[in-house]
């Protein structure tokens, strides 16, 4: 049978064979976490607790203030070291809580779970999950409550579940739905009822067909549909996901509810499941620690705060000379020059290995592969040419902003042109620059 | 870069069989003027010289070299090879930034300045005949009026390489040879050949369905001058052909209107080389008119 898939888009190899088969292990809880007041799309939240105080387990030391903001909760117990600047894994230093683990993981008492989590209205399932401050795990950390409260005017008729992991070496996704598959399909149906959305599609890759069969069994009776996709990069990457699942294109600078489309990552159903189900707050997810870098690659449960450091030494610690570290997968994530980085919700994975120097940059001789490639249809090299001359006009006419730096172009590009990057410095400019004139 | 020398081996090898000396020494003369020509202007830009070993300049020579007749004077051929280096590449600011093949600038040129040398030809040394000149397939089916007389040079000669004409254009099959590696690599973009030789077939079939008597078969057009060097080798240079799919199509499909025109209408007996080089006129105009749709794009958004 030909499987659902999206135009162009690119085969990387999928490097998981080191880390699909091992089970989700917890990782202990470290000495110290450190938990920054930003791990999400929107406005920083503002910290409740001080120096010095008590916390407990799960509770909110963080308060977002604004609609696109998100809570921030303890991931153990025990106090307050300090509230001040620490080094955050997007590459900045960011206000961040620090607490000393106590070791007893204490929780309060009342944990505000809901007898009957299917019976709650829509309204009731998005305060739950944004009192426990659930973002989308699948990377960008969007505040969920947002996302399933779309704006009146738009209809929502599917959810789909992300399920791709389409990142080569990542797979704390695919354990997730081997080892949590009723966790996923509830939490699935809770995130339909509150975006109001008539049914449920689950796209999985085809390099995972056991976890599709595992969630199709634990779908019987609820309105979902487990999908198989070609694999291919990005499949995972929203709108390529919603074209693939459903043939519809999410117009040029609108979002999935345009197109009458809710699209939430597995790990993110999960935790709303947890949250609505038994009031736990968002304060640990799955991480994979993989790379050849990496002594014994895992996939681990970690506590959000571990710095990446106890992470990596957990798994054996580091194979030797290892110059390159990544927060998520090799495509898209982001580099780390220090381990001494916290995980915050974001953090799908870790990744370490030698890289060798960068290769020298070529002329670009047109031969159009980043064309060919471009999930969204794009001219990478028209438009990196745009950026690197300062036409900006031209730039935003052929379309940089709706680049979503998959790294496709800069993948494939034999003159090895860092793509990416100029792209990235195009949307940097124009937004900032719209926004300067909006203001 | 690499794999286009080494696609071009079995064609230096055929001329090199039928051409004898001659036609290593203006393979070597190309190459060598085209190298120190790249060199200087880099020197002159201020430039690191490692772009002379990207290989680009070597066939930009190499090309440059089949495309010339054997009795071609080589200092004729220098000057081409300076040409082709300094005004088809150096001056536009280096690879990647031309609109015209090099080579074909290079022959062009030539084609203007030495009207007379460009146009004798020598027979190939396996016919064994002792004449000062010869004439061409497409020289004998323009100008001697060969499919009236049926003196038409027969297909398998062609095919082989057994006749007069430009140093690497003769051997068909060396040049066919090359051109499926190529494909095979991915090297270059299928739809170039195919797009050539299609419009190329239906425009000489049609000349030829209505009257057989005074014009030649489309085989013969594909197997005779420089077609297939042009198709494979300089239509599918990726810095001078477009980037999109479609716009590949119209460029393919008009390289082989313009030489199918020049050829049978037209005042030359072949038209590869200007038909190539008005199409590389268009290719920035279609790179920017015939964009990739994108995701999300409305029918009447631009």
């Amino acid at each position: 049978m030909k499987k659902a898939t999206f135009p162009r888009g690119l085969y990387p190899s999928e490097y998981k064979e080191a880390t699909a088969d091992k089970p989700l292990i917890p990782l202990p809880p470290p000495e110290k976490v450190v938990i920054p007041l930003l791990q999400h799309f929107g406005c920083i939240a503002t910290p409740l607790v001080k120096k010095g105080q008590d916390v407990l387990l799960g509770q909110k030391i963080g308060e977002g203030k604004t609609l696109f903001s998100a809570h921030v909760h303890a991931s153990v117990s025990g106090k307050v070291l300090s509230v001040e600047d620490y080094n955050h894994p997007g590459g900045y230093p960011v206000l961040a809580v620090t607490i000393a683990n106590d070791g007893r993981d204490q929780t309060a008492s009342e944990t505000g779970g809901a007898l009957d989590p299917f019976s709650l209205t829509p309204e009731e399932i998005r305060q739950k999950v944004r009192e426990a401050g659930i973002v989308g795990l699948g990377g960008a950390a969007f505040p969920t409550a947002v996302k399933l409260g779309p704006p009146k005017d738009k209809r929502i008729d599917l959810l789909i579940i992300n399920g791709c992991e389409c990142e080569p070496m990542l797979t704390a996704d695919y354990r997730l739905m081997l080892e949590h598959p009723e966790a996923i399909i509830k939490g699935a149906e809770l995130a339909r009822i509150a975006a109001c959305a008539q049914r449920t599609v689950i796209g999985i890759e085809d390099n995972k067909g056991v976890a599709a069969s595992i969630l199709r069994e634990q779908a019987d009776h609820f309105p979902v549909e487990v999908r198989l996709l070609k694999t291919k990069y990005p499949q995972g990457a929203e709108k390529n996901l919603i074209y693939a699942l459903l043939r519809r294109e999410v117009p040029r600078g609108g979002l999935p509810f345009d197109v009458g489309v809710v699209v939430q990552n597995v790990g993110t159903v999960k935790a709303i499941w947890e949250a609505v189900s038994s009031g736990k707050p968002l304060y640990e997810r799955a991480v994979t620690i993989a790379g050849n870098g990496i002594r014994e690659p895992r996939n681990l449960l970690a506590r959000i705060g571990t710095l990446f450091q106890t992470a990596v030494d957990f798994c054996g610690g580091l194979t030797g000379d290892v110059n390159t570290f990544i927060m998520g997968g090799p495509m898209m994530g982001i580099a780390q020059w220090s381990l001494d980085v916290p995980i915050v919700k974001g953090t799908s994975g870790i990744l370490a290995w030698h890289s060798p120097p960068p290769a020298a940059v070529h002329p670009c001789i047109r031969c159009a592969r980043c064309i060919e490639h471009c999930p969204m249809g794009l001219s990478p090299t028209q438009l990196a040419k745009f950026v690197q001359f300062d036409k900006w006009e031209h730039a935003e006419k052929w379309g940089v902003l709706d680049c979503v730096e998959c790294g496709c172009c800069q993948y494939i590009c034999p003159s090895k042109i860092p793509l990416v990057h100029w792209l990235r410095l195009g949307k940097n400019k124009i937004s900032r620059a719209k926004r300067k004139k909006s203001a | 870069m690499v794999r286009v020398i080494i696609s071009l081996l079995p064609a230096c090898l055929a001329a090199l069989y039928f051409f004898r000396l001659r036609a290593l020494a203006l393979i070597a003369a190309c190459v060598v003027a085209g190298l120190v020509t790249e060199a200087v202007f880099l020197w002159a830009r201020k430039k690191p010289l490692s772009p002379l070993l990207d290989g680009s300049a070597i066939i930009t020579g190499l090309l440059l070299a089949m495309t010339l007749p054997p009795s071609f004077p080589l200092s004729s051929a220098v000057i081409g090879a300076v040409v082709s280096i300094a005004l088809g590449k150096q001056i536009f600011g280096g690879l990647g930034h031309n609109i015209f093949n090099p080579a074909l600038v290079g022959r062009a040129f030539l084609a203007t300045a030495f009207p007379v040398s460009i146009t004798t030809w020598l027979p190939p040394a396996t016919l064994k005949v002792d004449i000062a000149t010869f004439a061409t397939p497409l020289g004998n089916l323009k100008f001697q009026e060969a499919v009236a007389r049926g003196t038409l040079t027969p297909l398998q000669d062609l095919f082989w390489g057994n006749i007069g004409g430009c140093i690497g254009e003769t051997s068909a099959i060396a040049l066919l040879i090359g051109g499926i590696y190529l494909l095979f690599k991915r090297t270059i973009d299928w739809r170039i050949p195919l797009g050539i030789t299609l419009s190329m077939v239906i425009f000489t079939g049609a000349f030829w369905l209505a009257d057989p008597a005074q014009y030649a078969s489309p085989l013969f057009h594909l197997l005779a001058g420089g077609f297939f060097l042009g198709a494979i080798y300089m239509a599918t240079d990726m810095v001078t052909s477009p980037v999109t799919a479609p716009a590949t199509w119209i460029y393919a499909v008009g390289i082989g209107i313009v030489t199918g025109l020049i050829r049978i209408v037209g005042g030359y007996p072949e038209g590869m080389m200007y038909s190539i080089l008005l199409m590389n006129a268009f290719v920035p105009l279609l790179n920017i008119f015939v964009r990739p749709r994108i995701l999300g794009q409305r029918k009447n958004e631009k």
